[in-house]
């Protein structure tokens, strides 16, 4: 048992789907999910603890030995990322139990956690897997699942902003798969350890560029690194309020990862240096981040506000692997964690809000924050980390990326960090202002708060985001661990 | 002269991956956006098959008398790779049917008036 941990991480998910599929409407569907996540969870959490105490784990698929077999190959990069995406599945889910029933139509349900377990297992393949070509299977399952979790949204937006998440992702996917062969067809082996073996020898090849050209412009489009981001505002915006918190707190954060593997594991230490590629990631970093949270500013839709500041925090990781400095990376790695916390808890408020009144446009929601108090109070305090105050989790990450940004000189780094949390304070503040400080209109008078089943995962991140504010023992130090690991990092 | 002609599945591959990338940028019809996205997805195919083959090379099954094989490794994946495509192809025709359900047309930009309009 102990020494499959790894495989069982994908399985007991994958499984779960298709009995779930099968499962008649009412609780059951919900339930069985809900225990394969938190079963996902223990166990992810047993992985990381392993791989901290007792080094890489190497896991032969079937019996085949790497490289000819798969390999799924665990160190303290991954096994982090595992925990993140199985532990938001998990506070997720009892979240989703009301806020589905609500939006979706019963008949659809069990089909619904069903999609929705496989987009977890895709998800989870992606981090746990060793092999390049195994990440683009895992990577279309979790999108496929993910189209069809967003085309569920209640509004007819949702199908045509699944539609162009579809058209975009598939692209991207395309991208990656072209990029794979090339670098196949030069290395012969699809073993990521392999392949970081073999391709000093062969790095002076225009193939190999041409490769991870190809695999970098793929992985921009699935991470929604901006100006390849266009389908991620509606997605965001118009996909069922669990699937929003669940895309947002983990999909583009595995893409982030993937991002992470590729440039400092696979490609061979030194070989950054030779290609202009860091300075275009910080270059599309800052550009990010300025920009969309300027876009975030005029939204009138609270979701899509949200939505173009995930594209704004995603520039912030982009930003930490561009410095490619082993402080950057753990910086990128930090704020992953945290920004699923933050997302998280937004998103789920957002949620709880949307379940009262069926909307989050900015002018139906005013004086909402008196009437739902511990609503309106998760959103100021994940507002708060959101910008960066200290005390909350954002404060973390953003502390740690300004000091990998001064270690290197990169004041204009240093300076858009500090611009991108101002104008946060201005879009989560014209939040606040609508919730609170506007007027409510009549027929809202009476509103109630949210379910103690919403309030209650929400509030769970919300904790989170103080707690991890405060003690950085767990992230600081697993992600220090993680960015040492990676030994291509010259810097 | 020689070398366009002795790679011309590569001339091949670049041409699909042109054209196919190009329809989808153009085109507003969502239905020839996803021929787009097919060509574009073929293209790929085509590469890792030419990359598998080798020249004389006979097909990868252990017969008598026989030294030189293609590598089946290539093949093998580019099969994942169409099983994902028509997966992908397939939920973006439905995901079509439902959009033409609730809009009534399957232009995009006359999508797009529908959602101001209202």
């Amino acid at each position: 048992m102990q020494e499959h941990i790894s495989l069982l991480l994908v399985v007991i998910p994958l499984i779960t789907a298709l009995i779930v599929a099968v499962l008649p409407r009412g609780i059951l569907p919900w339930a069985s999910t809900l225990v394969a996540t938190f079963i996902c969870v223990v166990l992810a959490s047993m992985q990381l603890w392993e791989v901290i105490n007792g080094g890489v784990i190497s896991y032969e698929l079937g019996g085949w030995k790497p490289p000819w077999g798969i390999e799924y190959r665990i160190d303290t990069l991954n096994a982090f990322v595992a925990l993140i995406v199985s532990g938001i599945a998990a506070i997720t889910l009892p979240y989703a139990l009301l806020s589905a029933e609500k939006e979706i139509p019963p008949h659809q349900i069990p089909l619904f956690y069903s999609a929705f377990l496989l987009c977890f297992t895709g998800l989870l393949g992606i981090t746990q897997t060793g092999d390049i070509f195994n990440v683009f299977v895992f990577l279309e399952i979790s999108s496929l699942s993910s189209y069809v979790l967003i085309s569920l949204g209640s509004k007819r937006q949702a199908l045509t902003s699944s539609y162009q998440y579809l058209i975009m992702g598939t692209l991207g996917a395309t991208f990656f798969l072209i990029g794979v062969g090339f670098i196949y067809s030069q290395t012969g082996t699809l073993n990521m350890a392999d392949l970081a073996r073999i391709l000093p020898e062969v790095t002076e090849l225009k193939t190999i560029h041409t490769g991870f050209a190809f695999i970098l412009i793929g992985l921009a489009l699935k991470l929604a690194l901006f100006p390849l981001h266009l389908w991620l505002p509606n997605a965001y915006t118009y996909a069922p309020s669990v699937i929003t918190v669940f895309l947002s707190a983990t999909a583009t954060k595995v893409a982030v990862y993937v991002v992470i593997r590729i440039l400092f594991y696979v490609m061979p230490s030194g070989f950054m240096a030779t290609i202009p590629i860091g300075d275009f990631f910080v270059l599309l970093g800052i550009a990010g981040i300025i920009i969309m949270s300027v876009y975030a500013i005029y939204q009138s839709n609270v979701k899509r506000l949200l939505a173009y500041s995930s594209v704004a925090q995603i520039g912030y990781m982009v930003l930490g692997i561009g410095l490619a400095s082993t402080a950057g990376v753990t910086a990128t790695i930090i704020h992953l964690f945290n920004h699923a916390l933050m997302k998280g808890a937004l998103f789920m408020a957002v949620g709880a809000i949307i379940y009262r009144i069926g909307s989050c446009r900015m002018d139906n929601i005013h004086g909402l924050g008196r009437q739902m108090p511990w609503t309106f109070g998760a959103i100021v305090i994940g507002g708060l980390s959101l910008i960066g105050v200290p005390g909350t989790a954002g404060f973390i990450s953003k502390w740690y990326l300004v000091l990998a940004a001064i270690e290197q000189s990169a004041w204009i780094s240093v300076a858009a960090i500090l611009t991108g949390s101002l104008l946060a304070v201005i879009y989560v503040g014209r939040l606040i202002e609508a919730l609170y400080f506007k007027p409510a209109t009549e027929s809202q008078q009476n509103l109630k708060e949210a379910p103690i089943l919403l309030l209650a995962p929400t509030w769970v991140l919300v904790f989170a985001n103080i707690y991890f504010g405060l003690d950085t023992e767990l992230t600081v130090g697993v992600s220090e661990q993680a960015a040492q690991a990676l030994k291509a990092i010259v810097k | 002269m020689d070398f366009i002609f002795s790679h011309y599945n590569y001339w091949i591959t670049i041409f699909l991956m042109m054209v196919g990338f190009y329809i989808v940028i153009s085109r507003g019809n969502l239905i020839k956006k996803i021929i787009g996205l097919n060509i574009f997805q073929v293209s790929a195919f085509l590469l890792y098959i030419s990359i598998g083959a080798v020249q004389g090379g006979a097909a990868p099954i252990i017969t008598e008398g026989v030294e030189l094989y293609s590598n089946p490794l290539p093949h093998v994946l580019i099969l994942t790779a169409i099983v994902v495509g028509v997966a992908t192809t397939a939920l973006a025709l439905a995901l079509v049917v439902r959009i033409k359900e609730s809009y009534g047309t399957i232009e995009e930009d006359e999508i797009h008036e529908h959602d101001h309009s209202l």
